[in-house]
């Protein structure tokens, strides 16, 4: 390492929510252009240190923390986050902080816009110099190329697929001058494989100018490749602080844990009857921004587990949220041999679909209630789960206990990490947001779920849990599944047959054991296999 | 956290300021002149004259309207209720039954137009609302004119067209609730059980609404629309009966107000009756987004021992009427205080 001082130290930094102790004296070196990967368990306490590094206001609204932050040798104690940022350091947070109702190229450029001088400068400053909005368009495109991502710079962020909004969060961090420390805190949970290694590509270009990281992941095979150091959290301490050369992806997974891991079990291939199938889609066409379905047309056979992969942006996404009304969606829809409405996400419902939005905070949660509500609201307003009729069923009553027994079972089926079901679901860490939105669909007993990354930012651990979940649910109920992912490795344990979406069309479907290179293949739109068979 | 600031953090400081202002002009009374038993009871009543109006803002809050703004239409509908029960000369309870029941078939009437017209304006509704209130209420300015009552309480009393600005409604069903089992005590102290009661019942329909299926979907679709959305909740339905709601409580909470003051305020009357009931659940601890009954208990008695006190006290103080400058100061002063302080909307 280079002399002088690291570019950050933690110092024993302790940190408490009320009762709950979530960091426990942890300290930390980063030096100037090193790249300390971050791992550990959902909940371990990863993005709170990062929220304390990076002075978010919430930090002292919950009581502070103990020990010290140093920056360059200098001990700070960043009121906000504009002080962080001042001092260079960067944040790529785990939930975007984009601007909802502005474009790409506003939230990469936000406070650092090209301004166009104009009279008013002279006699009132800078605030009321006017944008320059050519220059900004440039300069924000620039910064998307330089990312190497198909972005659209006008876009606005809340018409984006969670995919783009990451790539807007990560454009606008690398594009500040005077950027020291970049935190990144799971930047590459929503991206596909391919997206995550052009960005690995980047930050090693970004590591080797000087800048320090903090990579936070739990792709652990991708940690390992991109730092020179891996810290292990546990349960709020540092287990395990080693390069990267000294450890492997079954060394951190089983220091996160502290256990070792069982291996992970494959899919064992199966038939299905050759009979009407589950649901029936012909030339379905979906209008969500970002992820347009065009024209798919594939089927799903009763008790099968069907996965869909895809780039993103290339339409996987839309299949689901179409199916379910969520967005303006047109087509043949049969299920169970009847036509499916779409545009309205109740008579999906009641059909018995459910589905597990990719868009968690924005779709898939209560963020101000307890995960009691989360979890039984579904089931209570389709199902007239968890109510009490009154008046001879003249009015429902909602159960509050009937509701929290209902939680607290999938508290302990998926290990939800929380205080208790009242826990409000925006504050729990975002892989346990994760399970609480699983336990929402499973709580409908679907006869057809419909999963879009149901992982995504789920520690290994608890990864294998959810799919074991998900493949319990499929063979002891006989639910029908279709998983709608971007990381192959997981749709090909967990799948019977994958189909792959391309421009906004299935480009083909595969058996879960079908090489990598040809399921890549199909997904890059080189491959023009006609459709298997014509189901 | 020590005990003490965690109560202090559920409570919320500016209550807590409020609550010590309060109890400090309570103190104060005595000194300066004024009579506490007769100031605790002016402060009991108005708290229970005021509470259905204050209630009224809950369920276009909890749906995710906002502040209803818009309460005048639902006042309106009391005033019309009131007046045609009059009209038909009914008196005692009876009459106020009549106006109550005439004053909800018009409620439910306005509240589902306005419901339908707030569902077109998502995003700007409490401006919106606004409007629609001062629009109502001017309609109804000429309204009042032009329509054909007879009943000679009511209309000029020289021959002139239309009704008058204030009517008194004694002799038909002054204090109906007031009076109903209140108890004396001592000299200036009376408790307005019937007052209480009623607004005690509205309380309870209402946290019992918020308990069933239907209302635990309109919070939903309050908190996060796309959610509700998803998970089958008619999220525009949902907030058309909030508004309804909002729109037939605020007619019986005109009925509540009129039977205690007297007088049917007609003309202009309406026009403010939002700003003082917002300023209440404000100061209660509610949000733009959201409400509960304790917010509407705790800020309706904050808010009108304050509005009953502070004027009390400074005209024995300063001895000058200053109550209508130091009421309008209080009330406009907590709405700006509370809408700064509303918490950033979730990303
Ligand atoms: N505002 C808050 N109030 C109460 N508890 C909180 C709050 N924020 C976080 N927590 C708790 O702190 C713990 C650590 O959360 P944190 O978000 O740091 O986990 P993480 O390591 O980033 O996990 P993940 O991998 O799932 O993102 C969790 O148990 C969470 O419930
Ligand atoms: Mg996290």
């Amino acid at each position: 390492m280079v002399g002088g001082a690291p570019a950050l130290r933690l110092r024993g930094i302790g940190k408490s929510f009320g009762e709950s102790r979530v960091l426990e004296d942890v300290s930390l070196e980063v030096a100037p252009g090193e790249v300390v990967g971050l791992v550990g368990e959902n909940g371990a306490g990863k993005s709170t240190l990062m929220r304390i590094l990076f002075g978010m206001p919430i930090i002292r609204e919950t009581g502070g923390y103990q020990g010290s932050v140093e920056v360059a040798g200098q001990e700070v104690r960043f009121r906000s986050p504009f002080d962080a940022l001042d001092a260079g350091i960067g944040m790529v947070h785990q939930e975007f902080s984009l601007l909802p109702g502005f474009t790409a190229a506003e939230n990469i450029l936000l406070n650092r816009e090209p301004l166009r001088r104009s009279a008013l400068d002279e006699v009132f400053g800078e605030r009321l110099s006017l944008l320059d909005r050519a220059a900004m368009e440039a300069r924000a495109r620039r910064s998307i190329e330089r990312l190497g991502v198909p972005l659209d710079p006008a876009m606005l962020v809340k018409e984006m697929p969670v995919g783009h909004r990451q790539f807007t969060e990560i454009a606008r961090e690398l594009g500040r001058e005077g950027l020291r420390l970049l935190v990144l805190d799971e930047p590459t949970a929503v991206l596909t494989e391919s997206e995550a290694a052009t960005l690995l590509g980047r930050l090693r270009a970004l590591a080797a100018e000087g800048v320090a990281m903090i990579f936070i992941s739990h792709r652990l095979g991708e940690v390992l490749s991109l730092c020179q150091r891996v810290a292990v959290l546990r349960d709020g301490r540092l287990v395990q602080d080693l390069p990267a050369g000294r450890t492997s992806v079954r060394g951190l997974a089983a220091a996160m844990v502290g256990r070792e891991m069982a291996a992970a079990t494959g899919a064992e291939p199966r038939t299905f009857p050759a009979g009407e199938p589950l649901l029936e889609v012909e030339g379905l066409w979906v209008d969500m921004p970002g992820e347009t379905v065009r024209d798919a047309t594939f089927s799903v056979a009763r008790g099968e587990i069907l996965g869909i992969g895809g780039l993103a942006g290339q339409g996987k996404l839309g299949i689901p949220n179409g199916l379910m009304g969520l967005h303006p969606a047109g087509g043949r829809v049969r299920y169970r041999g009847r036509p499916l409405p779409l545009g309205e996400p109740r008579a999906a419902l009641e059909a018995g679909l459910a589905f597990v939005s990719e868009d968690r905070r924005g779709v898939g949660l209560l963020l101000d209630e307890g995960i009691d509500w989360n979890v039984a609201f579904g089931a209570m307003q389709v199902q007239g789960a968890c109510l009490r009729p009154l008046l001879g069923g003249l009015l429902q009553w909602r159960s509050d206990a009937a509701m929290a027994s209902l939680a607290a079972g999938y508290v302990k089926e998926l290990e939800i990490r929380c205080t208790g079901v009242r826990q409000k679901a925006g504050t729990l860490s975002g892989g346990n947001q994760q399970k609480v939105c699983l336990a929402r669909a499973f709580a409908l007993s679907p006869e057809l779920l419909l999963v879009a990354e149901p992982t995504r930012g789920i520690d290994v651990g608890a990864k294998e849990l959810v799919l074991a979940a998900l493949r319990r649910l499929n063979r002891e109920r006989g639910t029908t599944i279709v998983v709608v992912s971007s990381e192959l490795h997981e749709l090909r344990s967990l799948c019977d047959r994958i189909a792959i979406v391309y421009e906004g069309r299935i480009a083909g479907h595969l058996p879960a054991s079908a090489a990598l290179e040809e399921l890549g293949l199909l997904m890059a739109g080189a491959a023009t296999a006609p459709p298997p068979e014509a189901r | 956290m020590s005990g003490a600031r965690r109560l202090l953090a559920e409570f919320g400081l500016p209550r807590v300021i409020i609550a010590l202002f309060l109890l400090g002009l309570f103190a104060a009374a005595p000194l300066v002149g004024v009579s506490l038993a007769a100031s605790l009871s002016d402060t009991v009543v108005r708290f229970g004259m005021n509470g259905i109006l204050v209630l009224a803002l809950v369920p276009m809050i909890q749906s995710g309207c906002g502040l209803n703004f818009g309460l005048p239409l639902g006042v309106l509908a009391g005033l019309l209720g009131a007046t045609l029960s009059i009209e038909i000369g009914l008196t005692g309870p009876g009459g106020f039954a009549a106006a109550a029941g005439i004053s909800l078939g018009f409620a439910a009437l306005f509240g589902l137009g306005y419901g339908v017209l707030l569902n077109r304006v998502k995003g700007g509704e409490m401006m919106i609302a606004t409007y629609v209130g001062f629009a109502s209420v001017m309609f109804m300015c000429m309204a009042w004119l032009v329509l054909p009552y007879r009943s000679p309480t009511m209309i000029w009393g020289f021959g002139g067209e239309g009704l008058r600005t204030t009517i008194s409604v004694e002799g038909f069903w002054l204090r109906v609730l007031d009076d109903f089992l209140s108890v004396r005590i001592g000299e200036e102290f009376r408790f307005p059980t019937g007052l209480l009661l009623a607004f005690g019942a509205a309380a309870a329909l209402v946290w019992g609404f918020f308990r069933l299926r239907v209302g635990t979907a309109m919070t939903a679709a309050g908190q996060n629309p796309v959610y509700a959305r998803a998970a089958g909740v008619d999220v525009d339905r949902m907030r058309t009966l909030s508004v309804v709601l909002s729109t037939m409580l605020g007619a019986l909470g005109i009925l509540a107000f009129q039977q205690s003051f007297g007088f049917i305020q007609l003309y202009q009357g309406p026009f403010y009756m939002a700003f003082p009931a917002v300023a209440a659940i404000l100061i209660g601890g509610a949000s733009v987004s959201r409400a509960s009954l304790v917010h509407v208990l705790v800020g309706t008695f904050l808010f009108q021992g304050i509005l009953t006190m502070t004027p009390s006290v400074i005209n024995s103080v300063v001895k000058a009427d200053m109550s209508d400058v130091v009421r309008v100061i209080v009330s406009n002063g907590m709405i700006l205080y509370a809408l700064t302080r509303r918490p950033a909307e979730g990303r």
